[in-house]
């Protein structure tokens, strides 16, 4: 067992339970802090079933974002489905057999890629040319979209220019998660494209990423609109009401 | 006129580039002890005010959902960067939506997340210095709690939420705004935002009752205080006696004659505003509209209706149900509380008045959607009745109307500039400078269909609109109320 190996096989050990914590922590936060008020942005819809399909449009379309700004949206929305294409993709080093669906979609994994790449070049030459973008973005901020570009180009890198053993990679990985650990290809491109994506899961939960949790939880998105009809009350609220005529 | 430069109205609203520091100086004045004290806040800044200050901010992200995923969520798309009526008016980019969220999301960052405390300049955190409590004093009382940023945000995100939050850390420190402060006291001792007493207030209601009949002929009674009405009628306490208000409530009065339903005012609740939200407070907004259900209690009311007013509707339709409920006592049949608008509409749909339209042709109307209505209430069975029916009503009631561009009305709309505790003189120029996207559209529908007056639904919007659309070359009088319209075009006894 090479040096490499275990020091890879640790770090996806320590990077895959932070983020599973550190997720779980945060959404147990979300779940648990009441939401006092009825603060849905109106029009919102009246039923519950009114309020999955606000989600849906939310989460699959981007619908707020469609009607604030194009340009975001079109950039921003190639890079997440791009990303999630890529990521349905690399199931197929996970499964064994690999499921027919992520067979299938296995060609449009390469376009999904640089789908994912222009989208975040876009968005970042917005964030520097840009006056107001520019003025709200910290250090983090271009870090994270150079974090994701170097994950996806040292990706493409592998496709295009230095091939990997990707039958290595999934035995490695497939160990891991059997606790059977089998050796890692040693070549540098893998080993930076593996060594970001557990950055990016170390920092998942502490980041902005969290905004893929928050979403599900934001009252003014996932609230009914029925105040009236429906009383409302936290907890910490009804203690108020003890002493009341 | 002013000793700051009014914006020019321009062909096609441009967005501007940001120009650092413009309204720094721009800050209300702050409270004083006898009006802190009411309210149950320290009357001058605590000694230890930044350790107090993060116990609060801990509290409230461990109390308010909104807050505690708000501040986790931004990604700093700059979606609303563009969206607020204060950036568009003063160029300051701490009035961008976001940007006004990092002034309370860097000190969050710096003293709650891991992030923040170990590096925090990797991602802009800082502590809570007298510097940045400055800008929190400044830039937080710049924030109408509208809402229109959070229609544009991907996740929803409301500055309004956080804006709320800041003033609340504030009052707790003791570093109130004197405006709402002084407002919420009056209420509390007296029962209404202009400290207007009972034997003034009677006085009052008599004065236009004399009014009507001088008018028309008829005598259409404006009554107080009188047990056993079917209706409590709540309105907010400009509608007492300013202009364009003061029509409206006439306009309220004539249809509730109109429709034969015995209704009342109440000294004790003589105000529908409810200044607890702009500061924050669910304490003080609670005590606030608990009054509202004392008084229908003891006047043994079947209904409660509002009159038109902006954030009082949000806090009406949004939040009464919540604070002050159950409504068990009254007439199940009505939603608790009903708007005058939707009271009014359903009169009309009835055909149960009879409106002359063309006794307002001396006016080619717009319409104003006040933010809170547009964005955080309904009226109606369906979402978007807020659009909906004001507009019905108004078309109901004379013969020109014309709406403003698509992307300045219904949840599109723009604040008038004076809501969220900020329609103060010492925040003039806050005000006439966000009121310029309001002003621009007005003048497209002016230019392209002769429009000569704009009707609203809100005490805020009407006496914040008085008052700066002068500055822009309009006439002070062009703002009207939707009722007032329906009080020009009424013809009374005809339905008896
Ligand atoms: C529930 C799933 C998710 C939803 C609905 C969602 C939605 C969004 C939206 C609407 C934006 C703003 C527009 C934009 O800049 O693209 C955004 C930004 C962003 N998202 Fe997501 N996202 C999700 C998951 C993720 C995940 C899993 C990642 C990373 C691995 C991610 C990374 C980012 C980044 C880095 C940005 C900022 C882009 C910039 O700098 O402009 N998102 N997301
Ligand atoms: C443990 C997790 C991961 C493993 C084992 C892995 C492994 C690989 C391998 C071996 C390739 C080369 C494929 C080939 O040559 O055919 C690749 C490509 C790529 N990876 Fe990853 N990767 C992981 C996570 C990620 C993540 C989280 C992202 C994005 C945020 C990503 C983005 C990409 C992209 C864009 C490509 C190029 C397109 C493609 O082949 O699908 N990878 N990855
Ligand atoms: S709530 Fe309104 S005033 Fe406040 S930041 Fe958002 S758009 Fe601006
Ligand atoms: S639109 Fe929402 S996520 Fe984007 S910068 Fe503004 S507040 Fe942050």
């Amino acid at each position: 067992m090479s040096f490499l190996t275990i020091v890879y096989a640790l770090l996806f050990y320590v990077a895959t339970a932070l983020l599973v914590v550190g997720l779980a922590s945060k959404i147990r936060q979300y779940a648990k802090t009441p939401a006092p008020l009825k603060i849905p942005t109106t029009p919102a819809p009246v039923t519950r079933s009114g309020v999955v399909m606000r989600m849906f449009r939310e989460l699959v379309f981007f619908e707020s974002l469609f009607k604030s700004n194009k340009w975001i949206w079109i950039f921003g929305w190639m890079f997440h489905y791009g990303m999630f294409l890529v990521l349905a993709r690399h199931l197929r080093y996970f499964t064994d057999p690999v499921w027919t669906w992520v067979d299938l979609i296995q060609p449009f994994g390469m376009y999904a890629a640089f789908a994912m790449s222009a989208g975040l070049l876009g968005l970042w030459a917005r964030r520097i040319l840009v006056d107001r973008v520019r003025y709200i973005s910290a250090l983090s901020d271009h870090l994270m979209l150079a974090l994701l570009f170097a994950i996806a180009g040292t990706g493409l890198m592998m496709d295009y220019v230095v091939h990997t053993d990707i039958v290595a990679v999934k035995e490695f990985f497939r160990g891991l998660m059997y606790f059977s650990w089998k050796p890692i290809p040693e070549d540098p491109v893998l080993l930076v494209h593996l060594g970001l994506v557990a950055l990016l899961m170390i920092i998942f939960p502490i980041s902005k990423l969290l905004h893929a949790p928050g979403v599900f939880f934001s009252p003014t998105r996932n609230q009914v609109d029925n105040p009236r009809e429906q009383r409302h009350l936290a907890p910490w609220a009804a203690e108020l009401e003890k002493n009341r005529s | 006129m002013a000793d700051f430069d009014i914006p020019e109205l321009k062909e096609f609203p441009v967005v501007p580039h940001i120009q650092e520091g413009t309204m720094a100086h721009s800050k209300p004045f702050v409270s004083k002890e006898q009006f802190q004290e009411p309210l149950g806040f320290p009357g001058e800044l605590v000694d230890n005010w930044q350790e107090v200050a993060y116990d609060k901010m801990e509290e409230l992200t461990g109390k308010y959902r909104s807050l505690a995923v708000f501040l986790d969520s931004c990604v700093k798309c700059g979606a609303c960067t563009d969206k607020c009526h204060y950036y568009l008016g003063t160029s300051d980019p701490k009035n961008m939506p976001v940007a006004r969220q990092d002034l309370f999301r860097k000190v969050y960052r710096r003293r709650f997340t891991f992030a923040g405390k170990y590096f925090p300049k990797l991602v802009g955190a800082v502590d809570l210095t007298e510097d940045v409590l400055n800008d929190w004093y400044s830039y937080f009382h710049q924030c109408s709690q509208c809402r229109r940023c959070s229609v544009y945000c991907p996740y929803g995100i409301d500055t309004a939420e956080i804006s709320m939050a800041a003033r609340e850390v504030m009052d707790e420190i003791g570093v109130g705004q004197k405006y709402c402060n002084e407002i919420i006291a009056k209420v509390y001792k007296i029962g209404n935002n202009l400290g207007l007493p009972q034997p003034a207030l009677a006085d009052t209601l008599e004065g236009l009752e004399e009014d009507i009949e001088d008018d028309t002929g008829v005598t259409v009674r404006l009554p107080l205080d009188v047990k056993g009405a079917d209706v409590l009628v709540v309105t907010p306490s400009a509608d007492f006696f300013a202009e364009p208000h003061v029509d409206g409530l006439m306009g309220y009065a004539k249809v509730f004659h109109e429709a034969g339903i015995s209704w009342t005012l109440s000294s004790h609740a003589s105000e529908a505003a409810n200044f607890g939200m702009f500061i924050g407070s669910y304490e003080n907004m609670r005590k606030v509209s608990l009054r509202i259900r004392e008084a229908a209690l003891d006047l043994g009311v079947k209904r409660i209706i509002f009159g038109e007013c902006g954030h009082a509707w949000r806090v009406a339709y949004s939040f009464l149900n919540t604070l002050a409920g159950p409504f068990d006592f009254l007439d199940p049949k009505y939603p608790v509380p009903m708007h005058i608008m939707e009271f009014t509409h359903d009169l009309i749909q009835r055909d149960a008045l009879t409106l002359d339209k063309s006794a307002n042709d001396d006016m080619v109307l717009t319409y104003h959607d006040s933010c809170n209505v547009a964005r955080a209430s309904r009226m109606g069975p369906k979402p978007g009745g807020q659009f909906v029916l004001p507009r019905e009503v108004i078309k109901a009631s004379c013969n020109h109307f014309y709406d403003m561009p698509q992307d300045t009305i219904h949840e599109a709309t723009f604040c008038c500039g004076g809501g969220g505790g900020l329609l103060t003189d010492d925040l003039m120029e806050l005000r006439v400078k966000g009121a310029l996207p309001r002003m621009e559209a007005l003048k497209h529908v002016v230019e392209t269909h002769g429009v000569t007056h704009m009707a609203a639904i809100c005490a805020i919007c009407k006496s914040q609109f008085a008052k700066v659309l002068p500055y822009y070359g309009f006439q002070m009088d062009s703002i009207v109320s939707v009722h007032q319209l329906v009080s020009n075009a009424i013809v009374l006894g005809n339905k008896q």
